[in-house]
């Protein structure tokens, strides 16, 4: 039996006190000091932890919000002095994309490698834009037209990147082409570059140690090559190159061919001579894979059709951080514009001709399932990388300003196992979609429409036949 | 208990020995409402009200209030904290007892409570808390004056954005007294007892081990008294429950825990659980803390191990895979009804006309939003379609099959209220599941705690020796029990507002509902 993926972690805590939801507000002048506090009582000794804090105080800009909002002492307290109150700091977080909500479970999945779970029914809104209008399938009994019966340690989340020819020629019993390089990857994600608004000088090195040892692929700016800091820590840097996938900056030099040829994949920005670029990329590195980055503004979907018409083997299509189409008054959401692409490239017959790299808004794991059963081979993401380190997408991140989540001051262990622990629990969590849905190879789930439900099909199909059209908008 | 002694009499003819021999008397609980006002110190409150020094004590405020927020006890100079969470707030100041400014010294000071903003979420909002609370200290309906905005949720969606078309003079006129609100489970001639239930839902599956005992015997006491049932959940019966067995059903889940012959046999009703609304097709897990002697005990399992259920049946590859345990378990107890759950796959519509055709008398719907002790949150989020698709996808296939009228349809998934009940219903439901509202009867406030280590921080979803003596369970039972009285008199407004004699008139009629994202503009 070949040995199975499987990414080793270890815990790794939080450097800075968490920016949690809740905390209490005490007003300790009418307290009765009646000997028998509620907080003692408090189920998570939050209370006798908060004072602790407090009288250790290590950061003087965080207060304790490690409350777990039971009420349970809000409401026992002799003298009701107690109020449970929401975190403004903690609300402020993300914008409304990405929300205090996603940030939180981030920075848990970073800090343990595991799948959140909680009690209780699901909390948030029905539905909701993007990604949150759609549901994901399951099998209720293990049907026929189902992959079977499986554990999960049988589910593969194996993707490929590359061309794959429609049909093999023979000619007598030899085959007359060779067939084209292919990269397989152990789970539908490779790391973005981050923008230079949400970037820091060493993240690259904690990015490339994280996908060496979770055997993904990092796109990093050709600019940065040799990455800066950590030298000590990384060694020979060619051991890293595999896990690379250099985007050819055009305002900074090509790395050698010798340092190219020992990747696998190189993305290229999406130019007039794109394809040119490429055939001369394959010529000097044989065997590499060539993918074009194409920027999902107004025209972005139909130039990604186009590239794939003309042969592009791999397109990397790129919305705004947010999932949205870029510089248009109403954008489409990226999962929108993947179901385009993706059925464009079946009727013109060439689907496994090319591989689909999505980009943009993938915020959680389920966004990475989602978005292949929309259509895309897998996924490409980097904001979520950046919050494994704590950061807070605060709106104030330039040079110069000081960085609330002290990023700057990041050790080399805590960065690589935190971003490999998030890539982890989301190993995990796809495993969990997977196995709901009964599906056994991550190559499957890529465009199969009926192992989804779409909000807007579900109330046309079922309230529409009760309530008539839906308003507009 | 009319319909089991019946039942009783032929009970040797159609039961083992060994059945006969097990079985104790059934006991009765009172549905009558009763006072049981919160276990807590301090109610959390909508508005508080605030006494300055300035107060003179003269006690217009007690004198006017008919709330009883203020509160001078004989025998005492000053007056005890106001009772803010009786005040009906700014509802008040339309009236000629608002306190604020009837004070002669302007002492009292009225604000809306800041920390209901922490309270509830976007499926059960704070005040959607409130009203549930207050149902269950009081048996009725909050009154209008406390303007609790608690018949709909905030998610936005599906219930939320779905209201009733009253017609503007009922058809008929009727009293309370003359509207009826019992279902029947079995829709079937196949021998098998006819059982009803006087209100058109049901606990939810629980087990010892999720809960606590108290938790577990306040449902279904609470259900012997409104005559319906509640469910073991999978983790077998602890012995105080025998005297409620006319009102259980035994769950067999993928793990099997607490099915024994004897369980099967005890109980007028069986449940399959394929799978769990809250985390469809992942199977159940309870958490290795949660699994005390007691627990292990019954589940025949070793302390402090997690115990989890595999997911599926892995007896179960096909429809007549279901229906040979269906057979198996009639053969078993020749008295019993089957129920089967499922969770809400894109074909629950399949799903369910197969188990149909296995002979299931109950097909329960589980929805997507659906609660647990436990689940991973990309599950509970993202798997399955929420029931009011389900609901209605289901009731319309079984029509068109021609099976509906053979067969009772049960939802839940997300049912908080009295109006999603018959929302429910409307949509195509012969009656409903319940769990996390009459867990919000006893105190919980969702913090979704009850996964994490000693479990439920309120006593409620627990096994934790400590936590579990917060709640006593004469006060259990009797929240329970007003919590169903308080949505039996909002369902039966409903009713009497479309002029039914039954809520059995109202399965299907989905054109008595609106929503508020389409234009309504079809006939049916």
């Amino acid at each position: 039996m070949p040995e199975k993926y499987h990414i080793h972690t270890k815990p790794v805590p939080p450097r800075l006190p968490r920016v949690g939801k809740h905390g209490i507000v005490d007003w300790r002048e009418d307290c009765a000091r009646c000997h028998n506090c509620v907080k003692k009582a408090c189920v998570y000794d939050r209370h006798r932890q908060e004072s602790e804090y407090i009288r250790n105080l290590k950061f003087s800009d965080f207060l304790f919000f490690e409350c777990m909002g039971c009420f349970s002492c809000v409401q026992n307290c002799t003298k009701n002095l107690l109020c449970l109150t929401i975190n403004s700091e903690y609300e402020q977080m993300g914008n409304q994309y990405w929300t205090p909500e996603i940030i939180h479970t981030t920075w848990q999945q970073s800090e343990t490698a595991s799948v959140p779970v909680s009690g209780a029914g699901y909390r948030g809104k029905f539905a909701g834009k993007g990604f949150d209008s759609m549901w994901t399938d399951m099998s209720e009994i293990v049907r026929p037209t189902r992959d079977g019966i499986h554990g999960r340690e049988y589910i593969s989340t194996s993707v490929d990147i590359g061309k794959k020819p429609s049909y093999l020629n023979f000619d007598a019993d030899k085959q007359t082409a060779e067939l084209p390089s292919i990269i397989d990857i152990p789970m539908p994600l490779i790391i973005d570059m981050n923008p230079p608004e949400f970037t820091l000088p060493r993240l690259e090195s904690f990015i490339l140690e994280a996908v060496r040892q979770t055997d993904l692929i990092a796109i990093i700016d050709s600019a940065k090559w040799p990455v800066a800091g950590d030298a000590a820590r990384m060694g020979n840097l060619d051991r890293y190159l595999p896990y690379i996938a250099f985007h050819l900056n055009p305002d900074a030099p090509e790395p050698p061919p010798d340092v190219l040829r020992k990747t696998r994949l190189v993305e290229i920005p999406d130019t007039d001579d794109a394809l040119d670029r490429m055939a001369a990329l394959k010529e000097t590195c044989p065997g590499i894979i060539v993918s074009v980055r194409v920027s999902l503004n107004a025209n972005g979907v139909d130039r990604a059709i186009a590239l794939a018409e003309a042969g592009a083997e791999v397109i990397h299509v790129v919305g705004d951080c947010n999932g949205d189409e870029i510089g248009v008054k109403r954008p489409r959401f990226i999962k929108d514009m993947i179901r385009e692409i993706h059925k464009a490239l079946i009727k013109m017959g060439k689907r496994d001709e090319v591989t689909l790299i999505a980009g943009s808004g993938i915020a959680l794991p389920e966004h990475m399932a989602k978005a292949l059963l929309c259509g895309a081979d897998l996924v490409s993401s980097y904001l979520p990388f950046m919050i494994a380190l704590e950061c807070r997408l605060c709106p104030i991140c330039k040079p110069g300003v000081i960085c609330p989540a002290r990023l700057e001051h990041i050790d080399f262990d805590y960065g690589t196992g935190r971003i490999r622990n998030l890539i982890a629990a989301w190993h995990l969590q796809l495993i969990e979609l997977m196995g709901a849905m009964g599906m056994r190879e991550a190559r499957r789930l890529r465009g199969d429409v009926g192992r989804a439900m779409f909000f807007e099909e579900l109330e046309e199909e079922i309230f529409g036949t009760l309530f008539g059209s839906r308003k507009k908008a | 208990m009319e319909r089991f002694s019946v039942q009783e009499k032929k009970l040797e003819d159609i039961l083992p020995a060994n059945t006969i021999k097990t079985r104790v008397p059934q006991v009765e609980v009172s549905r009558e409402i009763a006072p049981a006002p919160s276990r807590y110190r301090n109610e959390i409150a909508k508005y508080i009200i605030f006494r300055s020094d300035a107060c003179i004590r003269c006690g217009k405020c007690a004198q006017l209030c008919p709330h009883d927020v203020h509160v001078l006890k004989d025998g005492y100079k000053y007056f005890a904290t106001p009772n803010s969470y009786r005040c009906i707030g700014n509802a008040c100041e339309k009236t000629d007892h608002f306190c604020i400014s009837a004070c002669p010294q302007q002492a009292l000071r009225l604000v809306e409570n800041p920390m209901i903003s922490a309270l509830g979420d976007y499926r059960w909002p704070a005040d959607m808390l409130l009203a549930t609370w207050k149902m269950a200290e009081t048996g009725n309906p909050p009154p209008e004056e406390y303007e609790l905005d608690y018949r709909v949720g905030k998610s936005e969606g599906g219930f939320d954005r779905i209201r009733f078309k009253f017609p503007k003079k009922p058809p008929v006129a009727l009293t309370e007294d003359e509207i009826d609100t019992s279902i029947l489970l079995n829709r079937r001639d196949d021998g098998r007892p006819k059982i009803e239930i006087d209100v058109p839902w049901y606990g939810g599956g629980m087990s010892f081990g999720s809960v606590s005992n108290v938790t577990q015997l306040s449902k279904v006491r609470a259900a012997v008294a409104w005559n319906t049932f509640s469910c073991s959940g999978e983790g077998g019966y602890m012995e105080r429950m025998r005297p409620y067995d006319d009102h259980m059903i035994t769950q067999v889940a993928t793990g099997l825990f607490g099915v024994r012959e004897e369980t099967i046999q005890r109980v007028p009703i069986i449940e399959f659980k394929y799978a769990q609304g809250a985390k469809p097709g992942l199977g159940g897990h309870l958490l290795g803390d949660k699994n005390t002697p007691a627990v292990a005990k019954i589940r025949e399992a070793v302390v402090g191990i997690s115990l989890f259920s595999p997911f599926p049946f892995h007896s179960v590859y096909s429809i007549e895979d279901h229906m040979k345990h269906i057979d198996w378990i009639k053969h078993i107890n020749r008295r019993a009804l089957i129920s089967t759950k499922v969770s809400t796959p894109t074909d629950v519509d399949m799903v369910a006309v197969g188990s149909y055709s296995a002979g299931t008398h109950i097909i329960h719907l589980d929805g997507g939003y659906g609660g647990t002790g436990a689940a991973p949150d990309i599950a509970k989020k993202n798997i399955a379609m929420p029931i009011e698709y389900a609901v209605a996808k289901v009731h319309k296939f079984l029509v068109d099959e021609g099976a509906r009228d053979k067969v009772a349809l049960i939802a839940s998934g997300g049912i908080r209220t009295a109006d999603d009940i018959a929302k429910a219903i409307a949509l195509g439901a012969d009656g409903v599941v319940v769990g996390t509202a009459e867990l919000v009867a006893l105190g919980c406030v969702r913090c979704s705690r009850c996964s994490a280590g000693r479990g439920c921080p309120r006593g409620i979803a627990t096994t934790d020796p400590g936590l579990v003596t917060q709640m006593d369970l004469e006060w259990a039972t009797q929240r329970v029990v007003n919590l169903y009285s308080a949505w039996r008199k909002d369902l039966v407004v409903i009713l009497k507002r479309f002029g039914m004699r039954s809520v059995r008139e109202l399965v299907g009629r989905s054109d008595l509902l609106m929503h508020l994202d389409f234009e309504n503009e079809v006939i049916q």
